[in-house]
């Protein structure tokens, strides 16, 4: 059982970490990733990059949606200027990733920018489904405009380098992807930290009540969409750099849907939930391929019947999550803990 | 001097404050010579009531939702530095008119000034940077917020720090954070006895606890004027007593204007120095808690035309607060 403990310093009872069984437990956990590729095959190492990026786009949608209620769909449009952005860069300047990636960060962030701009008026599925059309035309660019983004055929590029070093494996990725992811969520942590962070959440809970107490609303909610397409965008980009080709076909809207279903299924408003959202919904895919392998040589037919299963499994997901469990895994996730800490006094 | 004895707390803050607190050094001298003899300054000598003791001044108001005219040509002056109350029966406009002060409602026509400025056109947000805070009927906490979050959250405009910094929280940010931490811990957590909740999320905290809450995000804003509307409404005995005394508190440490609307007429008749009275939409009086306790029109206006005694007993109630 963990005792509470009473802080000396304002600092100190802020800080993110606020014992030192949390410290430890944070320790091991960056631990676990680090020797995670050292140990894994090629598959695990193929999961781990996937998980990386999903998080560090799950974490943007989350502000956005999450935090500062504001629907999207446009998170795949947003990953898509990322990723156009790294290929044509790296294409065409030579730039090493630290800097493409940042590109791709603030010119997702300024398209989001552009995109948000009618969340003052509208709100709920109105801004939805705006959002959505904006990445029905960012699709509709990526697809026509041929001289930069490749038209159809869309952008191959070289591996990522810095000083000198590529990154054309999994395993040199994955130390691009998991050290940012977690340098970002860090950073989103650290908002919520602030008055940034507190604007959002009011905004969210009470949106005139906040404009009266002196948060301007288009400035936080634009602050809100550029914060999570610069996500989205460095997101966009590592995906370019993991796959080295980049086309309309690589941002479906289903991707769209996939973030926000990860937000919902993880807990909105919630950073951990996103992580967890993340993972568990990168994974269900991959679980699903297993299963299917599994049962084929039983019934030759389920692969049939197994493919179509993905899109109903995440409908019931995000069904099953808003009406049983709205705080998402987090929650799950926050019950086990307290199931422990107190333990064995109570259960 | 009680205003100097704030002083310390705001400039202990971040830098910007103490200017405006200088600028208005001369000024707290003259209100508190004038204090003494408020209500003559203020209300009995036409030529000072409309001088520079008020903060506060609307003219002319009006505000109509299609055909329903929630205010009508509405004009009183709120003096700096006393606890200005509007009373009036329910929907009588009051709640408009706090919306009109904040810039959530525009009226149609009037102008409402502010420190001898009109704040037409002048956007809510700035308005409350501006010193306009204010607290709602209908009680609006952040709810996925702890108590401390929303307080701090009043602090909102007199924060500067942008989001690259909020993003690393390092230095600007960090020591900017910190000191609105210690400050809202020192002069507001625990002037209001709050301190048990800090970490609670607010809807877990029973609705006094939640009006205090609100009154505390309120002070965060640093108000020059505070706007309650019915800041008792809902609370029992010792609540309400707890409430006044609060706000009586506020008047004299903060060097702040209280602009008030309540119902209970014990709590509005003890700490008010000034009444304005508002029935369908229009100001029908306004003046000293005695004298609109007697008024005939204000009777009528709470008690229709009925039961003269029981509207008598229930403007001029027993003293039961404090
Ligand atoms: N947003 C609005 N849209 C339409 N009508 C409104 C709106 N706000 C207020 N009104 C109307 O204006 C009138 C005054 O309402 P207001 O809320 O200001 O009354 P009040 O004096 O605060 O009453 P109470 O004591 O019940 O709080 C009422 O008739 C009300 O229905
Ligand atoms: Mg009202």
């Amino acid at each position: 059982m963990r005792i509470g403990d009473a802080k000396q310093t304002y600092e100190a009872d802020e800080a993110i970490w606020t014992s030192p069984t949390q410290k430890f437990w944070f320790a091991l956990f960056l631990l676990a990733l680090l020797v995670f590729p050292l140990m894994a095959n090629a598959y695990l190492l193929y999961l781990g990059c996937l998980v990386g990026i999903a998080v560090i786009s799950t974490t943007g949608l989350n502000i956005l949606t999450g935090f500062t209620g504001l629907i999207s769909l446009g998170q795949a449009g947003f990953m898509g200027v990322g990723g156009y952005t790294v290929a044509w860069f790296s294409l065409n300047t030579g730039l090493p990733f630290p800097v493409t990636l940042l590109l791709a960060g603030l010119l997702a962030a300024a398209v989001g920018i552009l995109v948000g701009l009618p969340s003052l008026r509208v709100k709920g599925l109105y801004l939805a489904i705006a959002t959505l059309a904006a990445s029905v035309f960012l699709h509709f660019i990526f697809a026509e405009w041929e001289s930069v983004t490749g038209g159809m055929g869309g952008l191959s590029l070289e591996p990522a380098h810095l000083f000198g070093v590529t990154f054309q494996s999994d395993f040199r990725m994955y130390f691009i992807i998991v050290p940012l992811a977690v340098l970002m969520v860090f950073a989103a942590r650290n908002v919520f930290r602030t008055r940034i962070g507190r604007a959002f959440i009011a905004i969210r809970d009470r949106d005139i009540s906040a404009e009266i107490l002196g948060i301007d609303l288009l400035r936080y909610k634009l602050m809100s969409f550029a914060l999570s397409s610069f996500y989205a965008g460095v997101a966009g980009g590592l995906f370019a750099y993991f796959y080295r080709v980049v086309t309309p076909e690589s941002f479906p809207l289903s991707m769209s849907i996939f973030y926000l279903a990860a937000v919902i299924v993880g807990g909105m408003g919630n950073l951990l939930g996103g992580i967890l959202g993340a993972a568990f919904m990168t994974l269900i895919p991959e679980i699903l391929k297993l299963l299917t392998a599994a049962l084929t040589p039983f019934y030759p037919n389920a692969p049939v019947f197994m493919s179509p299963m993905l899109e109903i499994i995440f409908g019931a997901l995000i069904v099953g999550f808003l009406i049983f469990e709205p705080h998402g895994l987090a929650e799950i996730w926050h019950r086990i803990r307290r199931f422990f800490s107190l333990w064995p006094f109570r259960n | 001097m009680v205003f100097m004895a704030g002083l310390d707390y705001f400039v202990c803050g971040s830098g910007h404050w103490p200017d405006v607190y200088d600028n208005n050094n001369n000024h707290n001298l003259l209100v508190c010579e004038a204090k003494t003899e408020r209500s003559w300054l203020c209300f009995l000598v036409p030529g000072v009531r409309g001088g520079i003791l008020s903060i506060l001044e609307i003219s002319n108001l009006s505000l109509s939702f299609g055909g329903v005219k929630a205010l009508q040509d509405v004009s009183f002056r709120v003096p700096e530095n006393t606890i200005t109350t509007v009373i009036g029966p329910n929907g009588a406009g009051k709640t408009s008119l706090f919306n009109c002060i904040s810039g959530f409602y525009k009226p149609q026509q009037g102008t409402i000034r502010y420190q001898g400025e009109v704040l037409a056109g002048v956007k809510p947000p700035a308005r409350a940077a501006m010193g306009l805070a204010r607290t709602f009927q209908n009680i609006a906490l952040f709810r996925g917020m702890t108590v401390l979050d929303n307080i701090k959250l009043g602090a909102h405009v007199h924060m500067k720090s942008g989001l690259l910094s909020s993003l690393a929280y390092f230095g600007a940010a960090r020591r900017e954070e910190m000191a609105v931490r210690r400050e809202v811990e020192r002069h507001i957590i625990d002037f209001l006895e709050i301190d048990h909740i800090r970490r609670q999320p607010v809807a877990s905290l029973s609705y006094g606890l939640q009006k205090r809450v609100e009154l505390a995000r309120a002070l965060a804003m640093r108000p020059k004027v505070l706007m309650l509307d019915e800041p008792v409404a809902g609370m029992n005995r010792e609540e309400k007593e707890d409430m006044a005394r609060f706000i009586l508190d506020i008047r004299e440490e903060w060097d702040v204007t209280v602009l008030m609307v309540e119902h209970d007429m014990g709590m509005v008749m003890d700490i008010s120095d000034h009444i304005a009275v508002l029935n369908f939409g229009q100001v029908i009086t306004e003046g000293l808690p005695a004298d609109v306790q007697n008024n005939p029109e204000v009777i009528k206006a709470y008690l229709g035309n009925s039961d003269m005694d029981s509207l008598r007993k229930k403007l001029n109630p027993q003293r039961e607060v404090a």
